[in-house]
């Protein structure tokens, strides 16, 4: 019975050994394909500027070999390859010898380890002494500046004195390549504008030595352009957002009564300055973490402007703490002239608005800290605002402030909602100093935005009908407005 | 003339960069470049406005004994003390006198606040911070175990410098940051209370999303959980999204129509006009 058993196991591990051994055979294709036979070359290879670009690149395409996933299937990957002047490929290593000798001259100087191409160097120039190490980096110097100068030429004298090089690779069915360089001059990269550029792409097989070279494609050469077809359509949309802008604030200037909805945040901003005096506590102004150059910023600024004059007014005790000293001096500036404009210079004093650190957490526990010390009436917050904001709010609601908030970070708005009495949100912080200063030519603008949004929903609705109807039905014109309006970087 | 000269100059400027943008040339980029360094330029010579400014307030609130004045000396001397570390490296493993000297330096800072803000004394004070300030000189003078870099950022990988970053900055950072947590608590309840119907509306919608992340429910989880990930999925991506959306078009127009405006010296609000 055992014996029995024992052959029945033996037949059994035998037929599932053929039958894995089955399982595991090799799949059709690779019968059928060899994946190192010489591969035809690509064809109709053509390289010209990469356009809407600063220069210093070249765009490649060609039509992909026969045998890139078809024929023979032999195809793993194109290589491009560029015809380089000796000159170009000697560059970098005048470079190496310059770095050497600035170092070398320099106090911080030490000996280079032992083997190191520092250490190659050295040893051609170890016994020169500081004069004529001078003297050599001096001219290295200038026969690299004049090598540069003289990249054109080396390049025009193709195909004597260089070698082919290869500057990009593509998977198998890549119809494209770029070949980018850089315009920095001293960089590796660096790619000359205005030289003859020859270009060949190598169909390459899975063993990296059988490959087919193309025909060569040149001279082709890199150079700027000095518009980026690309961003046409925000070119346009704001010359048209220009246009009305000045349309509507001319038409405010001659007299027009526009009308705008009031924000209840703005309308709340001098009750909480009354407050703020009724009570003896001061007001604290925050302006975020932005920087000068920011819009949420510069829409801060003329806020704080607006309050502060209106805090002059009513003799109250304003506080701006500042998260950057550029931020601060703007702002410093803009509290003076509120001050004088409200006829009370004496009583603007260059503290009203201070440094405090750049640092996120650490301007946060400054700013949470004043709240906690000086119990302002009312915390304006008006900028640009990151992870701080709700630490700010709920520290200003627990210190029993009224709360008056703006910010374009979407993210953070939720944030202001929740812990402060009144929000402006996104584009209301821009709206706000026309609101408070209810002058017509400020007005204006807001018209102008208004219209331009009108514009952008009718946009929206064209875009979304003429994709859909594009791609259902295949028709080129739908498909090139709808181009037309895709931004290209 | 004084006001007109700034705004010519911002709209000089402005109109510059708008076009800067549509110009992907080289000598575009090489002023575009080169104005960007002028900012930097800038920022460091208002740096050193602010640094100005946190000293004088910081002293003022001395003198004038604020609540929690003597925080100040503890701002000040950290200010000092941490741009001491950046500015300095050691020369071998040795410490040296490089202890005697930061504590003799922040000595002379603190006598010399106390001289400027206390009227009777001021001898006193003034004597001791010499005598602090002859012991530092004489400490870089005579100790080589340690030494003075301007030129380069090599102070910034400095021990101390490291260390004092490492181990107070970012642990007090990470217990400020965290603190959002329970404040989000906070701000929670206090958005999520049935006041009204929009309350109650945000309060379900908040109960969806939460709970999609925490599908505990035993037995029921294969019918529920899969309704809770389909609403939540799409109240994040449709009407949460429409509403980002919009306010995102809003913010782009509104930045365009800001920029337009002080460019073209309607808004004058960063010059404290409006």
């Amino acid at each position: 019975m055992k014996l029995k058993l024992l052959v029945l196991c033996l037949l059994l591990s035998c037929f599932s050994v053929a039958s894995a051994q089955e399982g595991t055979s090799p799949p059709e294709d690779t019968l059928l394909f060899d994946s190192t036979l010489l591969p035809a070359p690509v064809t109709n290879l053509v390289a010209f500027d990469t356009e809407n670009d600063h220069g210093h690149a070249i765009t490649l395409e060609w039509e992909i070999s026969v045998d890139d996933g078809a024929g023979k299937q032999s195809v793993a990957m194109y290589e491009v390859f560029r015809w380089v002047p000796d000159l170009m490929t000697a560059i970098p290593s005048f470079r190496d010898t310059l770095d050497y000798l600035k170092l070398r001259t320099s106090s911080s100087w030490s000996e280079p380890e032992p083997g190191s191409r520092t250490d190659s160097i050295h040893s051609v120039f170890a016994k020169l002494d500081m004069a004529q190490l001078e003297q050599k980096k001096e001219t290295l110097e200038r026969t690299i500046g004049q090598a540069i100068r003289d990249l054109p030429a080396a390049h025009a004298a193709y195909p004597e004195n260089g070698s082919w090089q290869q500057v990009a690779v593509a998977p198998s069915g890549s119809v494209t390549a770029e070949d980018v360089g850089t315009k920095e001059k001293d960089s590796p990269d660096y790619l000359p504008d205005y030289s003859d550029f020859y270009y060949r792409v190598n169909a390459v097989t899975a063993d990296p030595d059988i490959r087919t070279p193309s025909e060569i494609f040149g001279p082709v050469q890199s150079y700027g352009q000095w518009f980026n077809l690309g961003r046409l359509a925000v070119f346009v949309f704001v010359m048209i957002f220009g246009f009305l802008t000045i349309f509507f604030v001319s038409h405010a200037r001659r007299g027009a009564d526009l009308y705008v909805r009031p924000l209840a945040g703005i309308e709340a901003v001098d009750d909480a300055i009354g407050r703020a005096t009724e009570m003896g506590r001061p007001i604290l102004y925050v302006m975020g973490l932005g920087t000068a150059d920011q819009i949420a910023t510069i829409a801060s600024f003329t806020i704080l402007g607006r309050v502060a004059k209106r805090v002059a007014e009513y003799q109250t005790k304003l506080m701006v703490p500042a998260y950057e000293s550029v931020v601060m001096a703007v702002a410093q500036e803009v509290v003076k002239t509120a001050y004088y404009d409200a006829g009370r210079p004496d009583d603007y004093k260059e503290d009203i608005v201070f440094f405090v650190t750049s640092l996120q957490f650490a301007y946060v526990a400054a700013v949470n800290g004043l709240m906690l010390r000086e119990l302002p009436a009312t915390n304006v917050y008006m900028g640009k605002f990151f992870a701080e904001s709700l630490l700010l709010a709920e520290t200003g609601a627990v210190a029993g402030s009224i709360q008056i908030a703006g910010t374009d970070e979407i993210a953070q708005i939720p944030f202001f909602i929740v812990a402060c009495d009144y929000t402006l949100i996104g584009e209301e912080l821009y709206a706000a100093s026309a609101y408070l200063g209810r002058e017509p030519i400020l007005l204006g603008s807001l018209k102008a935005q208004d219209w331009a949004k009108a514009a952008v929903i009718i946009l929206v609705l064209a875009g979304l009908i003429l994709a859909n109807l594009g791609v259902g039905n295949d028709w080129a014109w739908a498909n090139n407005i709808v181009d037309f309006f895709r931004v290209v970087d | 003339m004084k006001r007109q000269i700034p705004v010519i100059l911002v709209g000089m400027f402005g109109l510059f960069m708008i076009f800067q943008y549509f110009v992907p040339h080289e000598s575009s980029e090489w002023v575009y470049e080169f104005l960007l360094d002028w900012t930097i330029i800038i920022g460091i010579f208002a740096m050193a406005l602010g640094l100005w400014s946190l000293y004088r307030v910081s002293v003022e609130k001395i003198k004038t004994r604020k609540p929690a004045w003597g925080y100040n000396y503890l701002t000040l001397c950290g200010l000092f003390t941490m741009m001491f570390f950046g500015f300095t490296t050691q020369n071998g493993e040795a410490w040296g006198w490089f202890f005697p000297f930061l504590v003799s330096a922040n000595l002379v800072l603190v006598l010399m606040i106390q001289a400027s803000v206390n009227k009777g004394g001021r001898g006193l004070f003034l004597g001791l911070a010499g005598v602090f300030l002859v012991a530092c000189v004489v400490i870089i003078v005579f100790d080589n175990t340690w030494g003075f870099h301007f030129e380069t950022a090599q102070g910034l990988q400095s021990t101390m410098f490291r260390a004092f970053f490492d181990h107070i900055l970012i642990p007090i950072f990470a217990t400020m940051f965290s603190l959002l947590a329970f404040f989000i608590a906070s701000a929670a309840y206090r958005a999520f209370r049935a006041r009204n119907v929009m309350a109650t509306l945000l309060l379900l919608a908040a109960l969806i999303v939460m709970l999609r992340f925490h599908p505990f429910y035993g037995p029921l989880t294969p019918y529920i959980a899969p309704f809770m990930s389909k609403t939540s999925n799409w109240l994040m991506n449709v009407p949460n999204l429409a509403a980002q959306r919009a306010i995102i078009i809003g913010v782009g127009l509104g930045i365009v129509a800001t920029a337009l405006k002080v460019i073209l010296g309607i808004e004058r609000g960063y010059m404290g006009k409006g």
